[in-house]
């Protein structure tokens, strides 16, 4: 079909819905750029088992710390397994642990800060004081302690992170909840006789939601980082699981004789990072001034 | 030759659609000296013009064309260190809000002391005993006292008061003042005014006074220029000007001001119907046509160039229709002819 | 200014308390017997009950916290099973190298960072500024053990200027060995340190007292030298402060990647051991020492800044 000038000149007034394509031409250019980035290495580890030209654990007696070629795009490891395709299911491994771990635990932990800033009184009180409690210890020691107490494996990361990450968004919630309190169509909701349930659930949480959705991009970062330092410390995914961690854990004992069992992982895991990192950055320019934990 | 010259200043800023201008060809003298007052309402281009001379016209805005000169030479061509020494020892600088002038972080005594030691080359301890003698000097009572405050322990009459001393304290030949009463009260106001007057008359200094209110130019000038759209549009004695103005805008400027009636009630006169003009907007001619009860067709071919009538008194408007009335004749005529 | 640091000094006890408790729960929420998983199974049932008494499980929970509250206050904090050896004693040899790491690690933190900011700040939205962000999300997204491999084998391996682990004290030992370590570390800190004070000076450098600071005539570097950062300085210490926790885990890392005898080490060995007792006083420590430096930031800032120094006086 041909489009005449009319055609091009017609839809001055928007529609209320615009195509998904509008919608990606009005992001900046560093979230397209992220997004591209994000977009490629996810789709990489879901369909790694497609991708992947061997197994994760397959291992070749008869390749031992090859460099990378065209048959092992990052080289083998020291039982001959192909660093390429343990990249690729480890990527796949670490993504689908931090999503839950960012994502699930997120809507329970904004909701009590909501409503520690809703109410205010003695139950931001303790919710307040427990999130000090929380904040004050170092993110990873906590979860190493909790490594302590249940045993290596994944199961500490998946307890220890939402035990010790509920108290950032509830802070972050609960400060943006005393903002919101204060708006008018909040004040409103009081004059409209609304329940209480309602007036947070419906018309506060949406608002206190966005902020800590654009933490989250951030967060997520963090947690991925996290979880390959306690698999690299042998606290995280265990041996032989391929893990971006784990598996440049196992390449420090070979720097100097086969670099690229722990450089190349790295590097998709920083190419990774940097994605996301660019599109929390394009959504939010404050979006990394918060600080690490 | 004037202390300071400004000639055909304009001042641009990168718009969406071009450049817009906000300051279309400022000529202004100030005589050593003399207080000139630059009066208008805001956005109209008159701090932008005082900020100029400066070389301090806030980014992304640009001075395009003119000529400032101070003491025949000329200030915008002057170089980085030649600038600096420019505004260290030349020109005094003092603002709208005299809190947000001074650093919060830093004792009042200790900023007025670095002035001392940066730009008059003091030692420490001698740079302090001017310190206090300067608060002493702007009024300050207990001024020991005072050298060790904060700005935000202090009023904002003390405040501006203090950034009067730090200006004055290497003796410029020229002070600007921008809006420098427009955050205080009425008492500090005039008292603020009759400290600059005092210290202009002990330091010889001429002046740029800057201010939306007609009432503190009338108080504290010998000469005002109005400036309307990016242009100056009348200008003259003080004198004349508030008796005798010949400019539409300036008319209704004036009436714009309270004045107390024979019963000593408040009156205030009608106020100007309409908007000043944005930046964006582009009119032909005279800038003050789309609002002037006076506008004639021919206005649209108005040149805005400055027409001498007498003496020191000049307007941007050739229609004149005040010629030879008084102010209060005018708007008495006025209010007949509604 | 007192009303306000004895304030922040309560809630400070209260969080304390908060994080004794939370790191006494430690040893009781270990699913089965902790003396049994610690002695492992072939135990004899005298050794279990030892290590019951040693460690106060045969009392009720709040006399064990009791006397847990006043180990902590005394520094008593029981015997190492996996070092045979005290606690205290077994941190205190320790801690040394780790505030080392630390402080080393800042200052190259802000060697780096504050030229960056500045520059940053003066260029804002300029080639240069982009760049530097574009560094420090690269910095941002850099696991940092990851990062110290990466060093160690440019730095040491590669280029030869230094040893890839261990640790040697002495100004000239920690130069050797510390170098590259705490240079990890200060490429950790970099981003939160850079766009946090850029953030700060460009806000400050709009303002007008540094209009006005130009408009006296002084130099590029006294404006933005001293008036500009002076009002900086105080958010790059609370910006330090507050990232106080995430350095210390950034530490823990570190020092294992470069085998540094530090405390941080010292945890890893402690769990991986299940050392509990061990484990719990190092969790309870590295909380209070970040509520201590916070406190401490509390003071230094009304200290430094005269708005809040004064609050409560008039």
């Amino acid at each position: 079909m041909s489009a005449t000038p009319a055609d091009i000149a017609a839809p001055l007034p928007r529609p209320r819905r615009r195509s998904a394509l509008a919608f990606v031409k009005a992001w900046p250019t560093s979230v397209k750029v992220g997004a591209g980035i994000v977009g490629v290495l996810t789709l990489a580890a879901i369909f790694a088992p497609l991708i992947a030209p061997y197994g994760p654990n397959a291992i070749d007696p008869f390749a031992l710390l090859q460099s990378p070629s065209s048959q092992h795009l990052f080289g083998t490891d020291d039982t001959g397994r192909d660093v390429f395709s343990r990249t690729l299911y480890g990527l796949r491994l670490d993504i689908v642990l931090c999503l839950l771990v960012t994502y699930v635990p997120l809507p329970f932990a904004v909701l009590v800060g909501a409503i520690a800033g809703y109410f205010g009184g003695w139950i931001d009180q303790v919710v307040s004081r427990l999130a000090d409690i929380m904040i004050s210890f170092p993110f990873i020691i906590l979860v190493m302690a909790i490594v302590a107490i249940v045993g290596p494996g994944v199961e500490g990361f998946l307890i220890g992170v939402p035990i010790a990450a509920w108290a950032l968004y509830a802070r972050l919630a609960r400060a943006e909840m005393l903002v919101v309190r204060e708006q008018p169509y909040m004040m409103a909701t009081t004059a409209l006789g609304y329940s209480k349930t309602r007036a947070i659930l419906k018309h506060g949480l949406p608002n206190v939601l966005r902020p800590c959705l654009v933490y989250s991009t951030i967060d997520l970062i963090g947690n991925l980082i996290l979880l390959a330092g306690l698999s690299y410390l042998g606290f995280g995914v265990q041996p032989p699981t391929a893990e971006l961690g784990s598996i440049i854990a196992g390449g420090q004992g070979y720097l100097l004789t086969a670099w690229w069992i722990a450089t190349l992982p790295g590097l998709v895991l920083v190419l990774f990072g940097v994605g996301i990192g660019l599109i929390g950055e394009g959504f939010s320019d404050r979006g990394l001034e918060r600080g690490g934990r | 030759m004037s202390l300071l010259e400004i000639e055909d200043l304009r001042i641009e800023f990168p718009g969406e659609e071009g450049q817009l201008v906000a300051v279309k060809g400022v000529d202004l003298a100030v005589e050593q000296g003399e207080v000139l007052g630059l009066v208008g309402e805001s956005g109209s281009g008159k701090s932008l013009t005082c900020r100029a001379v400066m070389q301090m016209v806030p980014e992304p805005g640009a001075i395009s064309a003119g000529a400032i000169r101070f003491d025949g030479e000329d200030v915008l061509s002057l170089g980085k260190s030649k600038l600096r020494d420019f505004r260290a020892h030349s020109v005094g600088m003092i603002y709208q809000n005299p809190f947000g002038s001074l650093n919060p972080t830093m004792r009042v005594g200790a900023q007025i002391a670095e002035t001392l030691k940066v730009n008059r080359g003091m030692k420490r301890d001698a740079a302090k005993k001017e310190a206090l003698a300067l608060l002493e000097r702007v009024g300050i009572e207990d001024p020991e006292h005072r050298m060790r405050a904060y700005p935000h322990e202090l009023s904002g009459g003390m405040c501006q008061r203090v950034m009067i001393a730090i200006a004055t304290a290497s003796s410029p030949r020229l002070m600007l003042a921008d809006e420098p009463t427009t955050a205080l009260d009425v008492t500090t106001q005039a008292q603020i005014l009759k400290l600059l007057a005092r210290m202009r008359a002990e330091e010889g200094m001429a002046m740029l006074l800057v201010s939306h209110d007609f009432g503190v130019i009338a108080q504290a000038c010998d000469r005002v220029a109005v400036m309307y759209g990016g242009h100056i549009v009348e200008t003259g004695p003080v004198e004349t000007i508030y008796h005798e103005p010949e400019h539409p805008y300036t008319r209704a400027l004036l009436n714009s001001v309270p004045e107390l009636d024979s019963a000593g009630n408040v009156q205030r006169r009608a106020a100007l119907a309409g908007h000043p003009p944005e930046l964006a907007d582009v009119i032909p001619g005279c800038v003050f046509a789309p609002r002037c009860a006076h506008a004639k067709p021919e206005c649209e071919a108005v040149s805005m160039k400055l027409q001498e009538l007498r003496g020191d008194h000049a307007t941007a408007c050739p229609v004149r229709p005040f010629a030879g009335a008084g102010a209060d004749g005018g708007s008495k005529a006025e209010r007949i002819e509604a | 200014m007192l009303t306000y640091l004895v304030k922040r000094l309560m809630i400070s006890i209260v969080v304390l308390l908060g994080i004794a408790v939370a790191s006494f729960l430690i040893i009781h929420l270990v699913p089965g017997d902790p003396a049994k998983i610690q002695l492992g199974i072939h135990a004899t049932p005298e050794a279990v009950e030892r290590l019951h008494h040693q460690w106060g499980l045969d009392r009720s929970w709040p006399a064990q916290f009791w006397l847990y509250l006043g180990n902590i206050v005394t520094f008593n904090f029981g015997q190492s099973t996996a070092f045979s050896s005290g606690v205290s004693e077994l941190i205190g040899n320790r801690i040394g190298p780790t505030a080392v790491l630390l402080v080393y690690g800042i200052l190259i933190a802000l060697v780096i960072g504050v030229p960056l900011a500045i520059v940053a700040a003066l260029r804002q939205g300029g080639v240069v500024d982009n760049a530097i962000r574009i560094l420090t999300t690269f910095t941002f997204a850099m696991p940092p053990f990851w990062l110290g491999l990466m060093l160690a084998l440019l730095l040491g391996f590669e280029l030869k200027w230094f040893p890839v682990s261990g640790y040697e004290s002495g100004i000239s030992g920690i130069l050797r060995t510390c170098t590259v370590p705490a240079l990890t570390i200060g490429l950790g800190l970099l981003v939160i340190i850079v766009r946090n004070l850029r953030a700060n000076l460009v806000t400050v450098l709009h303002s007008e007292y540094i209009e006005a600071a130009r408009a006296r005539g002084y130099s590029e570097l006294r404006v933005v030298g001293k008036h500009a950062m002076r009002n900086s300085v105080i958010g790059v210490i609370t910006i330090l402060a507050s990232i106080f926790g995430f350095m210390v885990g950034l530490l823990v890392l570190i020092e294992n990647v470069f085998q540094i005898p530090g405390a941080g080490t010292l945890l890893v060995q402690a769990v991986a051991k299940r050392d509990y007792q061990l484990v719990q006083t190092l969790v309870f420590l590295s909380g209070a020492v970040v509520v201590v430096v916070g406190f401490l930031t509390d003071v230094a800032y009304a200290w430094l800044d005269p708005r809040i120094r004064l609050q409560g006086r008039g």
